[in-house]
Formats: C-alpha cells, structure tokens, sequence
C-alpha cells in the first residue's frame, strides 16, 4: 500500500511539474477559451436569447451550467493526450519496466485531470459570480456540481486514455477528438434547453450523457434544491452506468496496449 | 564451462499482426557477462529485449530473467533490471534529477536513500552540472547518458541496453563502452543490442547474430572469427570490371585451397585455407581472365566477415566499410 502512494504520487507530481514548465499551455489551462464562452456568449446573446425559453433570469446564468459541463468534457477528452505522448516517445515503456502496479500511471492521470478539472469550474463559477450569477444552492450545491463534474470526467478520460492506447498514430487521436466534442456540445442542453430543440435533435441530445449533467447542475445554479434533487439523483445513476462502461473499455484496451 | 546462467531463452517467437519479427530464437547469457545481440535494423533485436523485460508477452517459447518466468512472474524480473531504451525516453521538461527522482520513487527506494543514490549516479555519468536543467537543453549524448543513469538507479542484477551508443560520436562512444565495462565488473549481467560491429566485438563477451527475426550465429567474437576458418581474401576489381565478378568467382570456386567465395560491392572476398597457396591462384585466374585487379590484401577474419558468412549479406548494405574507417 505504502508503495502504491509513493507511486502515484510520484508520477502525478510528475504531470503537476510538466504542466508549470509549460508555461504557455499553463496560461491556457488556467485562463480556459471556455471562459471566455461564458464572457463573451453569454453576453453577445443577452438579447438573442429569449428568457421564458431558457427559463433563467439571463442567458449568461442559463450558459454557465453548459459551460460548466464543456470544461469537464474538454479536460476528459484531451486527458489521454500525455500518456499518447509518453507511448510515442517510449517514455511510458520505461515507465512500464519498472516494478510499478500497471494501473499507477492510469490512477495518478485521474488524480491530475479531475484536479485541474475542479480548479477550473471553480474559477468559471467564480466569474459568473461576478457576472451576478449566485448559485441558488450555495456552498453545498458547489461541492454537488464538482461531484457531477468527477464522476462525468472520470469516464470521458478513461475514453480519451484507451483512445490513447489503441491507436496508431496521434493525428488518428486527434481526429476522433475533433470529431467527438462538436456534436456532444450541440447535441446537448449546454446552449439551448432541450424543449427549444427540433425534435430529432432533442431525442439525440437525450442519449448523450452530457445533457444529463448539464440538467443536473443547471437547477442547482438557477433554481434550488426543491427542483434540482430529482435531476441530481438521476445524474447519479447515468454517470454509473457511463463510468463502468467507460472503465471496462479503457481497462480491456489497456491490458490489449500492454499484453 | 559450468557457469550460472542468468538468462535462458527457449524457442522464442513473436508475431505482430500476422507478421513474424522473431522465431525460434534460443540462447542463454551467463551470469556476469556482456551479452550482445547484433543484426541490422528490424533484425527482432529490440523484440527479444522486450520480451524479456515483460514489455511484450511473446507469441511462443519462454524465458527465464534469474529464474523467474517473463510472463508468469514479471512482477519479480521487473525488481531485477534496469533499461536503457532505444528511443531516448526522456521527459523534455523535467530536469535529469528529476528524472532520477521519479524513478527512485518507482522502485520504491526508500527517500533517505534517494538523495545520496542519485547524487552518486549523476557523477557517475558526468551530469552533475546540468542535473537541475530540463532536459530539453541537453545534447543527444547527455540524454544517453540520463538514460544510463535512470537504467541503473534500481541497482539492478541485469541491465538491457537498446543500442545505448546510437548516434553518438567517437568519444562518447568509448566513454560509453568504459560504463559498460564496469557494470560488468560490479558484477551486473550486460544484455546490449547494437548493429555496429566493431562494438559487438570489442564489448561483448558473447554475442548472437541476428537477421530476419532469427538466430544465425552464436558465441564469443574470437570462436566465431576462428569458426569461419582460415584467413580471408579481399579482391577489389576496378569500376569498369564489375561486370566480370561473377565469371571471375566462377572460376575461383573449385580451386581447393578456397573454402568460399562471396561477392562483395567492390569485387570478391575468399576464405581460404593459407593466402600463400592461394595468392598465385587467385591471380592466374585474374590474368587468364584478363580482369584487372585494382587492389589485393589478405586479413585475419573479421566480424564482418563472420556476419556475412552467416547471414548472406553485409550488416548495413549502403556503407560497407563504414565500420572500418
Ligand atoms: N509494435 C509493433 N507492431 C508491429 N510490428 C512491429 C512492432 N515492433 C516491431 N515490429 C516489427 O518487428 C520487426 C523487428 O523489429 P525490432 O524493433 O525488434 O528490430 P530491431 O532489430 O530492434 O531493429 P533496429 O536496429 O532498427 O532497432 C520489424 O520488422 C518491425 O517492423
Ligand atoms: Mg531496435
């Protein structure tokens, strides 16, 4: 157990320490393009927007949910990309040949994803508290909506991470990456709620597990806790069912990549 | 010769997508030698290496690392060696030290411990000025040299060199082949690939030669050369009398004091019994031919020689001398 934590330990402060040398990507981590959805669409469609459609005081605490949920999306897809890197160069084989447990280095990129993960919902939850969005939830429903946050980025980065794995090459990675988060955004509540939808689009968004954790937090920012536990518990039972099966994948192309 | 073995390989073969890198291959390393692997690129020789560091689960056959099974029991090889990978497998934004540190934490050394290991290691390998760089602002050597470092710091029983002296120039090289040698005598057991030959021969105790995923020669560098039998030959024709080679070494083939006859990119090599005998024959067939020699000398066999007699061809076609200049 005691060698377990020296493991992960040391090979998640190895992606802390890499992130802080990047100095640029660093910039652009923190100070995440998706915040500057939230500045600058929410308050472009201010107007566009209609209220008694989104139902929300204004669309930038309507958007703030989605944008929420398109950060742990972002950061869940993009999570493989490291380890592709260190497969590419061998230094995940290097990594391998010590007698370290095989899942150490999948546990410690978690760790490193879902952290960064949070910090960066906080900050977008922060600006919209300067934008006057208050979550009608408080303190609690903050924790609530990092939770929400983990348990859909837990198994978006397993996806990105078996991608990793099977692939032959990172133009093949990046091409299934591109290919995937457009239409999970637009086929999602993030932008639009799904009643505003044409039908066709408003049944697909229904199978995209993202619609689920926007329409989980999005009560929790705007409404309170009367109307968002319902969607909570129901978020809670989906992203189980998406994490195991996002984890049983990963972990068969895993053993696939290492046997 | 009863010495312990450290490695036994049995009838190892892997198959990639239906493509086979490696068959049949067969061998053991001895406790404490410097055991080679020599063959030209996609030989199968970074394939053996990664079997039996538990990176790859061979398609048939076994392998034992000090008695434990590659793929029954990689845990415990794991514990017992060190890599040096082919690839530099460096991360560009970490400095060596950390690096270092890294790994002591994955070989679950203890932290007291670490500080003063990788100190030590560091010196070992000449890098204690740069230790607190990245990696990026490193010379290729240098990273060869972290990758030494890094495939020592568990202290391992067996280390597995991926051509640890690719593209290094002459100085680095030799510095390189003096760690080497005294990993042996610390009394670590030494498996390093190479396709250079002159490596192979003045490093390695033991060695395979390698080609086509399959084992074509094995033993030391002087009993394979003394294998081969007699000396060697070198005919070198002029440009314009290339076209004559092979009527030229028709005529040589049956003559008795000649054991073989092989063409070579610039004229003929001939092993033969005593060049004294063969000398005076080698040139009437050249005079009866009237086929102008440019060039005649005659040597003690070479591993070069060895490689061609086994597998047919030279170890890197483009540049045949390259490894004597
Ligand atoms: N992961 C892989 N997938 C498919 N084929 C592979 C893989 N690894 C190696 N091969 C193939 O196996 C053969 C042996 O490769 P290997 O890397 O063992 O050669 P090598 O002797 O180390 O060559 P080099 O001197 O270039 O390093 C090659 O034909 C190579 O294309
Ligand atoms: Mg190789």
């Amino acid at each position: 157990m005691n060698e377990y934590r020296q493991e992960i330990g040391a090979l998640t402060m190895r992606w802390v320490r890499r992130l802080s040398r990047e100095k640029f990507s660093m910039l652009f981590t923190l100070v995440q393009p998706m915040l500057f959805w939230l500045i600058f669409f929410g308050n472009l469609f201010q107007r566009a927007a209609d209220v008694r459609v989104v139902q929300a005081p204004n669309y930038i605490s309507f958007l703030a949910a989605g944008v929420v949920i398109m950060t742990v999306l972002n950061n869940g897809l993009a999570g493989g990309v490291d380890l592709l890197f260190d497969k590419e160069n061998g230094f995940l084989e290097r990594l391998m040949s010590t007698p370290i447990h095989r899942s150490s280095v999948i546990l410690s990129r978690f760790i490193f994803v879902m952290t960064i993960t949070s910090l960066q919902v906080l900050v977008i939850l922060g600006v919209a508290y300067l934008f006057g969005v208050r979550p009608a939830t408080g303190f609690l429903g903050v924790v609530v909506i990092l939770l929400i946050g983990l348990l859909f980025g837990v198994g978006l980065t397993a996806i990105s991470m078996a991608m990793a794995f099977s692939v032959k090459s990172h133009g093949d990675f990046f091409s299934v990456l591109g290919f995937l988060s457009l239409p999970m955004i637009f086929l999602s509540s993030a932008l639009v709620p799904l009643a505003a939808m044409p039908t066709w689009m408003g049944v697909l968004a229904r199978f995209n597990p993202m619609t689920w954790a926007i329409d989980a937090v999005r009560p929790l920012i705007l409404s309170g806790w009367a109307e968002a536990l319902g969607p909570v518990a129901m978020v809670v039972v989906v992203m189980v069912a998406f994490d195991a099966l996002c984890l049983y994948g990963s972990a068969r192309a895993f053993r696939r990549a290492m046997g | 010769m009863d010495r312990a073995v450290a490695i036994d390989v049995s009838k190892l073969g892997k198959v990639f997508d239906g493509a086979t890198a490696i068959e049949d291959i067969s061998f053991q390393v001895f406790a404490g030698e410097i055991f080679g692997l020599l063959g030209p690129n996609g030989a199968g020789k970074s394939t053996t290496l990664r079997i039996l560091m538990t990176l790859l689960r061979p398609t048939s056959g076994q392998a034992t690392v000090l008695g434990h099974d590659v793929v029954q029991e990689p845990e415990q090889v794991r514990r017992l060696i060190g890599y040096v990978p082919q690839e530099r497998a460096i991360d560009r934004f970490l400095t060596g030290r950390e690096h270092l540190q890294l790994l002591a934490d994955l070989y679950h050394l203890p932290k007291a411990e670490s500080p003063r290991r990788i100190d030590e290691l560091l010196r070992l390998v000449d890098l204690e000025d740069k230790a607190d760089q990245p990696a990026k602002t490193y010379s290729g050597g240098m990273k060869r040299k972290l990758d030494i470092a890094c495939g020592l710091l568990p202290n391992p029983k067996v280390i597995f060199l991926d051509e640890p002296t690719l593209g290094l120039d002459v100085q680095s090289r030799l510095r390189i082949w003096d760690y080497v040698r005294g990993l042996r005598a610390r009394g670590i057991t030494v498996v390093m690939t190479t396709n250079y030959l002159d490596e192979a021969d003045q490093l390695c105790d033991r060695l395979v030669i390698i080609d086509g995923g399959r084992i074509k020669a094995l033993g030391s560098p002087g009993e394979l050369k003394a294998g081969l039998g007699g000396d060697i030959v070198s005919v070198t024709l002029s440009t314009a009398e290339m076209g004559r080679v092979e009527t030229l070494a028709a005529a040589l083939k049956g003559h008795p004091a000649i054991r073989a006859v092989s063409t070579t990119q610039t004229g003929l090599d001939i092993r033969v019994e005593s060049p004294e005998k063969t000398l005076p024959a080698v040139l009437e067939a050249a005079n009866r031919l009237a086929c102008r020699l440019e060039f005649i000398e005659y040597h003690r066999p070479r591993l070069d020689d060895v490689f061609v007699a086994h597998t047919g061809h030279a170890i890197r076609e483009e540049f045949p001398n390259a490894e004597e200049e």
